[in-house]
């Protein structure tokens, strides 16, 4: 039976409530800690030549790169187009796959027909396909978000046809005790039942858009941070790349951190 | 006599598939009677599920025929609440499916929910209940069409014992009360001789109708707990044992 929480704390119940908090923050200070400890030894190592900073670049210095670029206004323009190149591609990638996984739950002859292509595309490395891309398209930004596209178009669609069959056929079935049509089984139930299948898809489609996104820029571009690392690569200015790959990993951390806190809002009912 | 809600004559059924064709059913013919409670028992896997699938609609025959007077409402072995969605939405999914969602009907299965002890639990979410509410709620999801005639297939058997013998005494006062005809498919020998009227004794696959009981009982508390008091409750019991002859 359900009962609310009685409001009365018991004393043991509350030394466990603070014993589990200050293991919390116990692991929070650890992590930041170890954060600072990695960024010291690094600059301390530079500093003091035990390794070459023209090799490995120092904190300090991607500091200054990082202040330099953003004073000309070309930092922000940068992570822009690498910024946007992933989210149309990764949502361009999202939402075709989630369309041809409908229809191919929609209509097993079509599913039947299209799996030896499937797999054939799955097991594809999706990079081959860039010089190809990029004699169609051009050198803009089209043949990079085809990438982006390429990379994770496949995996949505098979991950997502995946969890639709796994949905429980019994719910089905009592769908059509009530006489659902096809589409009210589609709506009603397989979507809704897929939401987990399509956050998980949708996180791990935000990494390979990443890739797809930073490999077609280092095939092919102009701007962006991919750029920036193949740039700062070929004039051995390990502190631009460094720089870069640090503001990669923090975008890319944010971008994952935002579909958590939207997976929380879409599955109360957890 | 009363009316008949359901009549079945010689129906038959084969699946196919392509490791060959099952026989599920073959030539079961009985009739259910307006109010009655009839009782469906046989050997696992000899065809009950689908004959309750037949009756509703969801098959059609191979052979024979089924006429059904009346509108049908199911009650599959688990409850299968959707997760997603709290009591009240569960609750309304058979009127949504069926675009019969009006003030009326709301109102209608507010009073059900109401009525039935699950009012203060509207908008709690499945995982939130304990399985006898669960099985409630279904059993409301089930009623709020109004149906005439319920199937019941093993609608308990996900419960543990106790809550199972309290559920089933009250879906058996709830559907009385409502008026309802029902079908109930069983393993359990005690709970339909408790639950019904008669008793369809099935045989192992393909399935045909071994015996007809009908269920007399001396008591006065007629409800499945007050009647297994009954004298007649054991030699129903052992007669049906046998009649399944079940081997292990
Ligand atoms: N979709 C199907 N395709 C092929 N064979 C099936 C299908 N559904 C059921 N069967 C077979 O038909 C027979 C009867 O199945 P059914 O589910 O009606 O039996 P049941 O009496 O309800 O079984 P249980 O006691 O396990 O609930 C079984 O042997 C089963 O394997
Ligand atoms: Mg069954």
């Amino acid at each position: 039976m359900y009962e609310a929480a009685t409001p009365y704390i018991s004393k043991e119940h509350r030394e466990f409530l603070k014993k589990v908090k200050r293991k919390n923050v116990l692991i929070r200070v650890t992590q930041f800690a170890l954060l600072i400890l990695f960024f010291a030894t690094w600059e301390i190592v530079a500093r003091y030549k035990i390794v070459d900073p023209f090799l490995v670049s120092q904190p300090s210095r991607m500091l200054k790169t990082m202040m330099t670029l953003s004073q000309n206004g070309s930092l922000f323009m940068h992570i822009w187009v690498t910024l946007s190149e992933t989210i149309i591609g990764f949502t361009l990638g999202t939402i075709i796959g989630m369309i041809i996984a409908i229809l191919l739950w929609w209509s097993d002859f079509l599913s039947k027909v299209a799996e030896p292509y499937l797999v054939v595309l799955n097991s594809l490395p999706k990079i081959a396909l860039g010089p190809i891309f990029i004699v169609w398209m051009g050198n803009g930004e089209a043949p990079i978000i085809t990438m982006a596209l390429a990379i994770s178009l496949i995996v949505t669609i098979i991950s997502l046809q995946t969890g639709f069959k796994e949905v429980d056929e019994e719910k089905i079935k009592l769908l059509k005790t009530f006489g659902a049509t096809k589409m009210q089984i589609l709506t009603k139930c397989i979507l809704p039942a897929s939401v987990p299948t399509i956050i998980s898809a949708i996180k791990i489609n935000i990494g390979l858009s990443w890739v797809g996104v930073i490999t077609g820029e280092f095939l092919v571009s102009k701007a962006g941070l991919g750029y920036l690392i193949v740039y700062g690569g070929q004039i051995f200015k390990l502190d631009l790349v460094m720089t870069s790959v640090m503001i990669l990993s923090i975008l890319s951390a944010l971008m994952y951190i935002f579909i958590v806190y939207l997976e929380k809002k879409l599955i109360r009912w957890r | 006599m009363n009316k008949i809600m359901v009549s079945l004559k010689d129906v038959s059924f084969n699946y196919h598939t392509l490791e060959g064709e099952t026989e599920a059913l073959k030539n079961i013919s009985f009739d259910v009677y307006e109010g009655e409670f009839v009782g469906i028992i046989g050997p696992s896997g000899c065809g009950k599920s689908t004959l309750l699938s037949i009756i509703s609609g969801l098959l059609k025959p191979s052979y024979g025929s089924v006429e059904v007077n009346g509108k049908i409402g199911y009650m599959l072995q688990k409850d299968h609440l959707f997760e997603w969605r709290n009591i009240w939405q569960n609750a309304l999914l058979g009127l949504e499916i069926q675009k019969s969602l009006t003030e009326e009907s709301k109102k209608y299965v507010e009073g059900l929910l109401v009525k039935y002890g699950l009012g203060e639990f509207k908008n709690h979410y499945p995982n939130q209940l304990s399985g006898g509410m669960r099985q409630r709620a279904a059993l409301i999801r089930t009623l709020a069409l109004k149906p005439d005639i319920l199937l019941l297939d093993e609608a308990f058997s996900a419960l543990d014992y106790q809550t199972r013998l309290a559920i089933s005494d009250e879906v058996y006062k709830i559907l009385k009360y409502e008026q309802k005809t029902a079908v109930i498919v069983t393993h359990d020998i005690s709970e339909a001789i408790s639950m019904c009227d008669r008793i369809v004794v099935l045989s192992n696959r393909p399935a045909h109708v071994k015996k007809i009981y009908d269920i007399v009982l001396t008591c006065e508390d007629r409800t499945p707990i007050g009647c297994r008091k009954a004298p007649e409750f054991r030699e129903y019991f052992n007669s049906i044992w046998k009649e399944l002859d079940v081997h292990v």
